[in-house]
């Protein structure tokens, strides 16, 4: 995983609750067998006003140049609710998202989010609203976003934000969950010693 | 101290704490198509294998045609899925029953059939309707692909604790009201989001009398309401489907395996973070109206209107939903035309669901401008279905029967929706998009969706069972 401490970038809205994974990359895009490739059919049904991808949609927010280049992506409430399909925060990374701030997201997705160290953050419903005026304000305004401070600051808006201590040492260290595990491994071998064998 | 069914699981499988984390067992690990060849991937590039060949149960069932045997029938992108599977299944010692083979299905279908489920197991799949399995008593949830590749190497997840919500059922079902109907009730009731960070517990008397494939539809939409699992202890009525299935098990083991079921319950005095209770009598055949499950009414309410919704957030998607499904407040379902009808998906295409379907198939043909869909969960369901003359029904009253698979619940074969279609569908999600680009789905049980085939429109299933 690739280490991350402090992102700056420029956001994107999109200013609807309960965005959930069939709109974020939908199930003709899920027959890959890697993880690459995905970012092209993001948010399909609304980038594009045709089924082969030719003629994107100029009134959806991700496809307007003064959102171009974005890596900040904010939303609002129940963000990637549905289906757990991974491919949605692959779909995300590969068109250039980094950090996410909601309102509140889905479980699967929160944790797939922070499996690809992409960054999901969790502000108040009134902290969002202002993060949503300033970028309606200044579609080029920067944001930043510590993680080891816990803080995401955009002008004169500055908000802190929680987040569970491994998840935020996994991603500042770029740890690999697999090998961390292993390393309990004479414990899992100890409780599979103690399984009765109809289990 | 007092402990819930939840806890009692948890604690029973609790391998390491690590930092303010449970280092948490996977008795069972279920796996497709889908969600897998990343995770195999990722473990072959490091050189790691499968810890637990054994506690792992493969099938084929999202990429597959409901037509054709033929692994390439869907084109080569989702062929190759499938035979990715099938070498990696192979390379790792996995069991997968392939498309054709006689236990083949639906994986949240197959799998209980196999056994392969108990009470007090905990059990994962990389895919959200998990939470089916919660049916036996087993903590079950959706991961994500990452998390496949973490259970194939250490058969454990690294997982911080849910809250406990209470879902207290009580009193008679009345007729035509079905097990569907209670989870889209209680959807209504908590909201898309609603149990989202809760663990459920569904009880009460009106829970405890349903059959093992109704709790299997209660808990598969546990996630529909943003929960992490839900689950239903586990009692005689568990036992019974269990006993000599092909996993369950055996002879003496039995017994003892009982033995320890019988603990698995909610302690009386145990602590509930939150309780909800419906009464049954409260409950009708529900139709979802909008794009998320939680928007929902009874079969003869009207179209909701944005302004009866006090919540902002709500009112909003409430608009954006009606736009959608081209549905204005007021309406009434039973108005409302329907162009296809699906009869499937890990929710509904248990053999139940499709005797329910038949006995109001049998009391008509399906209207002219429908094209009505049976999909069996499994080729299990599909064999038990032929044997009872099921198949039958549904094409003589024009019904198409099909093999088993996930199909249009979410359209990755070519059991596709067009624009502007309108499906009544006995699946688990109503997202726009979900059946095809521009689709609309209304979710219903499997005797609603029967009765708007035959009807052309959204129908009172009760209207039938009064006859």
């Amino acid at each position: 995983m690739q280490p991350i401490t402090v992102h700056t970038g420029t956001m994107v809205p999109l200013d609807t609750a309960n965005i959930d994974t069939d709109q974020i990359i939908p199930k003709q895009f899920l027959t890959g067998v890697t993880r690459q490739g995905y970012g092209k059919h993001l948010f399909h049904d609304w980038r594009y006003l045709d089924q082969h991808e030719q003629v994107l949609n100029p009134e959806f927010n991700l496809n307007k140049p003064e959102y171009a280049g974005a890596s900040v992506l904010i939303t609002r409430e129940n963000f990637g609710c549905g289906s757990s399909r991974e491919h949605a925060p692959w779909a995300l990374m590969d068109f250039g998202i980094q950090v996410i701030i909601a309102t509140s997201f889905a479980d699967i997705f929160y944790g797939n989010a922070i499996n690809n160290s992409m960054l999901p953050i969790r502000l108040a419903s009134n902290e969002m609203d202002q993060l949503f005026a300033e970028v309606a304000q200044n579609s080029s305004a920067l944001v930043t976003i510590d993680l080891s401070l816990q803080t995401v600051v955009c002008g004169g808006l500055e908000f802190s934000f929680e987040i569970a201590p491994h998840h935020k040492n996994n991603l500042i260290k770029g740890l690999d969950a697999i090998g961390q595990t292993l390393e309990h491994g004479d414990k899992i071998a100890a409780y599979e010693q103690q399984l009765a064998s109809w289990k | 101290m007092a402990k819930t069914l939840y806890d009692k699981i948890w604690d029973a499988h609790i391998v390491s704490q690590v930092g303010a984390d449970t280092l948490l067992y996977i008795d069972r690990h279920l796996i497709h198509e889908v969600t897998t060849p990343q995770a195999f991937a990722g473990l072959n590039d490091k050189g790691r294998k499968v810890r637990c060949p054994e506690k792992t149960v493969a099938t084929m069932d999202h990429s597959i045609s409901t037509r054709s045997l033929a692994l390439d029938a869907c084109g080569p992108a989702n062929q190759l899925q499938l035979q990715t599977l099938l070498q990696n299944c192979e390379d790792h010692g996995i069991t997968l029953y392939p498309v054709g083979h006689q236990k083949q299905g639906i994986i949240h279908v197959m799998a209980p059939e196999l056994g392969a489920i108990q009470p007090g197991h905990t059990v994962v799949c990389g895919d959200s309707h998990t939470a089916t399995h919660g049916a036996f008593g087993a903590l079950a949830f959706g991961i994500g692909t990452s998390e496949v590749e973490h259970v194939f190497a250490t058969q454990t997840l690294r997982q911080s604790k849910a809250k406990n919500l209470k879902v207290e059922v009580t009193g008679k079902l009345p007729l035509g009201v079905t097990a569907k109907d209670i989870i889209l009730a209680i959807i209504g009731e908590l909201g898309h989001a609603g149990a989202t960070g809760y663990v459920i517990e569904y009880c009460g008397d009106t829970i405890a009398a349903l059959s093992m494939e109704e709790r299997m539809t209660i808990c598969n939409m546990s996630i529909e309401g943003g929960a992490k699992a839900g689950l239903v202890a586990p009692d005689q009525t568990t036992y019974d489907y269990i006993k000599g299935r092909e996993k369950a098990p055996q002879a003496a083991d039995w017994d003892e395996a009982v033995a320890y079921w019988d603990t698995l319950f909610s302690d009386s005095d145990a602590h509930f973070d939150r309780t909800v209770t419906l009464q049954a009598k409260d409950i009708k055949p529900q139709v979802t109206w909008g794009t998320n499950p939680g928007q929902v009414i009874g079969v003869d309410d009207l179209i909701p209107a944005p302004t009866d919704f006090a919540d902002p957030v709500t009112r909003e998607s409430a608009t954006k939903a009606l736009k959608y499904m081209d549905l204005a407040p007021g309406q009434k379902l039973s108005d409302l035309e329907v162009s296809h009808v699906f009869i499937g998906s890990c929710t509904n295409s248990r053999i139940e669901d499709l005797r329910a379907a038949a006995s109001v198939a049998k009391r008509g043909h399906v209207a002219n401008h429908v094209m009505a869909i049976i999909v069996p969960g499994s080729a299990a369901v599909k064999q038990q279905a032929e044997q009872e003359g099921l198949d039958q029904i549904f094409l003589d009253a024009g019904f198409e029967w099909r093999l088993p698979g996930c199909s249009m619940c979410l359209g990755m074969n070519d059991d596709l929706l067009k624009e502007g279609d309108r499906c009544a569908s006995t699946s688990n999600r109503n997202f726009e998009g979900r059946q095809g680009r521009g689709a609309r789905t209304h979710l219903v049980s499997p005797a609603m969706a029967a009765a708007a085939a035959i009807n052309g429109k959204f129908t009172d299933v009760r209207q039938f069972e009064e006859q």
